[in-house]
């Protein structure tokens, strides 16, 4: 498979007042041609400010990077100079932002927006550009594009808006798109249009999609692949039914035990103890321990490695280290994991176990 | 069935009455709530669900309809005492933990401004005690009173709004989308905090929110709107298990869970209000179904749906 964008070793620090926040400390992954990567994790886990530093939209006075490449083209973006960076930035390399209330310019019609992109990175004439965002909007479903095309964001609701957004970003046909949370603020039925459009839009135009949030839901709906980020860390990364079915990380079963589930019908819902860790001061071992009923001394003292699970498969925790005293992830979720079809710890509490 | 706690009858809320611009946010809606439970409100954004719950409690003036609190009218008027009384027992968390905690007041006099007002306490020692033993609730300590909601994560700032609405010892809270800022492992301990409170305190909720994964886990009975009227009325594993009114249906299609084989297989059901195909004089009417089931149905649909049943 062909990979379109290569993370090694990102290492990013903000400098505030309080000190050096480690927002991203050793991130690594690829993104393949034509897949979908879901990064999912806690606010603070360092999952938005990854995507945005791909995108090199974070303030240069106070975020550095100190570690680390990300390959795109061949060229690293890291060190990349910003004229330079504006002609990947919309084109190859595009953004769908959270809030649709918030990304739009409200005074500026849509239709100027969603040319902005064109004229900026095509060497086209205005009334070609117009006729291109006119073809894009009816792409993403906006029905009546030539007479919306002169309204303004206030017109529209959440729901279009964030049609609008994604126009926005596949004005160029980017290689890789990047969807920050972009149905959290929408409603349920709402967020399953989106989705379906940009499963649609991607079939179309074959672009890679980097797709964060933490609606584990969201993430088995859209993703190949999903990296879960903890703590400034990718902990675990696989394919999305070794995420959901085999989980290795501590804090992949928190995470996914704390979904409550439709048919289950739990006293108490699990809820992952005490809060993410302070980057300022980021602990030595592993990130989750504190947290963790899992966690062995050794996870206090030393980072673990990545330990591989299958070809597709990696999760950083020492349960994973042969000399590991073997652990069965909490009864919750063997029951959980029970009611997913295919999973392995179905298959072992049915079959071996005696 | 335990002792009605509420009663919404009949009731309508319109922004702008009478003019061009008449927003009919809550069209003509009814529900009991009983005792002890927790009633679930669902439906998306703009369906009338926090008008509802605003309504309840009296922070808009209702259109039309009623609501009794224990026998008693919200809406009627008042004496200043008797609106205080009320207020006591009824209390409200809000969805937006950043946005309902004033930014300038410690989180100790945020918390004791109920105290105050309904002068629970008799002075400043036991106003501190009582602030201290209610952050102890919510799973906050002592040494948080004297902070500002800033520095607070939001999962914090919710309990702090908890521990606010506890404070003058309700028997009702309304609980306005309150998870919903809120990361999904936050989420939990915050419901989590909701459920062990309502054991303790033998609170009835009014839980209103559009993630009905959560809604169903915390409720016993849920309330489906749309467009400002009430379509579904079930017990929770009742309206899970069969839903009758098509928006219900199409709602719960909608939720994507976690497991990706279950995903692909997943067909949302779009729902149309023009499939129900209503006659010029039939009436639409909230019908019970099934024993505690109800639906907002036509008199054939309600046919069809009792042979579907069966």
């Amino acid at each position: 498979m062909e990979k379109i964008l290569q993370v090694k070793d990102l290492e990013l620090s903000f400098h505030t007042f309080a000190g050096e926040v480690k927002a991203i400390r050793g991130v690594s992954f690829d993104l393949n041609k034509g897949e979908t990567l879901a990064i999912v994790g806690e606010s603070g886990s360092g999952k938005s400010v990854t995507t945005k530093s791909i995108m090199r939209l974070l303030p240069e006075s106070s975020s550095e990077f100190k570690n680390g490449e990300i390959l795109f083209n061949g060229k690293d973006l890291t060190k990349l100079p910003d004229k330079e960076m504006q002609k990947i930035r919309g084109k190859e390399i595009s953004m769908i932002f959270q809030d649709p209330m918030t990304s739009l310019n409200p005074t500026m019609t849509i239709g100027k927006q969603v040319m902005e992109p064109i004229l900026k990175h095509q060497k086209v004439s205005k009334p070609k550009a117009k006729e291109v965002a006119i073809e894009l909007l009816k792409m993403v479903g906006i029905p009546n594009a030539e007479n919306r095309f002169k309204m303004y964001p206030h017109q529209f609701s959440g729901g279009q808006r964030q049609r609008i957004v994604i126009a926005i970003a596949l004005a160029c046909n980017p290689k890789v798109l990047i969807a920050d949370e972009p149905t959290t603020a929408l409603d349920v039925t709402i967020q399953a249009q989106i989705l379906e459009l940009m499963k649609d839009i991607q079939k179309k135009v074959d672009t890679s999609i980097i797709f964060i949030t933490h609606d584990l839901g969201v993430v088995a709906n859209v993703a190949d692949r999903v990296a879960v980020m903890y703590g400034g860390r990718i902990v675990e990364v696989g394919t999305v039914d070794e995420i959901f079915y085999n989980p290795q990380h501590p804090y992949t079963w928190g995470l996914l035990s704390s979904m409550p589930s439709m048919d289950l019908m739990e006293e108490k819902l699990y809820a992952i103890p005490g809060t993410p860790p302070d980057l300022l001061n980021p602990p030595t071992g592993d990130a989750f321990a504190p947290r963790s009923e899992y966690a062995l001394k050794i996870d206090l003292e030393q980072a673990p490695p990545f330990f591989k699970v299958s070809e597709t498969h990696y999760a950083a925790t020492w349960l994973l280290h042969p000399n590991a005293p073997k652990v069965d992830p909490p009864q919750t979720i063997i029951e959980r994991m029970k009611t997913f079809r295919g999973s392995r710890y179905y298959e072992e509490a049915t079959g071996g176990d005696s | 069935m335990a002792e009605k706690l509420l009663e919404v009858k009949n009731l309508k809320q319109y922004f702008n009455e009478g003019k061009s611009s008449e927003v009919r946010a809550i069209d003509g809606i009814s529900f009991d709530i009983y005792r002890g439970e927790t009633f679930g409100l669902v439906g998306e954004s703009g369906c009338g669900k926090s008008t509802t719950g605003r309504t309840i409690i009296r922070l808009y003036d209702a259109t039309d309809g009623e609501v009794l609190y224990d026998g008693v009218s919200v809406h009627a008027n008042k004496s200043k005492s008797e609106v205080k009384e009320l207020n006591q027992k009824m209390q409200m968390i809000f969805q937006d933990p950043y946005a309902s905690l004033n930014p300038r007041m410690k989180v100790l006099d945020i918390i004791a401004e109920g105290l105050d007002i309904h002068g629970l306490v008799k002075n400043a020692k036991e106003r501190k005690q009582k602030v201290v033993e209610l952050l102890e609730t919510v799973g906050l300590n002592k040494e948080h009173a004297d902070r500002y909601p800033h520095e607070f994560s939001g999962g914090q700032r919710q309990r702090i709004g908890i521990a606010r609405a506890l404070a003058v010892n309700p028997e009702f809270i309304i609980a306005d989308e309150p998870i919903s800022a809120l990361d999904v492992s936050i989420q939990a301990q915050v419901v989590n905090l909701l459920r062990d409170l309502q054991k303790e305190k033998g609170l009835t909720y009014l839980f209103i929110a559009h993630d009905l994964s959560m809604v169903k886990y915390i409720s016993d009975r849920i309330g489906v709107m749309y467009f400002g009227k009430l379509v579904e009325l079930a017990p929770a594993d009742e309206l899970y298990k069969n839903p009758l009114h098509p928006y219900t249906k199409s709602l719960l299609s909608a939720i994507p869970l976690p497991d990706p084989i279950y995903e692909r297989s997943r067909v949302r059901q779009p729902y149309d209000p023009k499939k129900h195909h209503y006659g010029e004089n039939e009436k639409i009417e909230f019908r019970e179904v099934t024993p505690g089931h109800f639906v907002l149905c036509s008199e054939k649909e309600f046919k069809e749906m009792k042979a579907q049943v069966q």
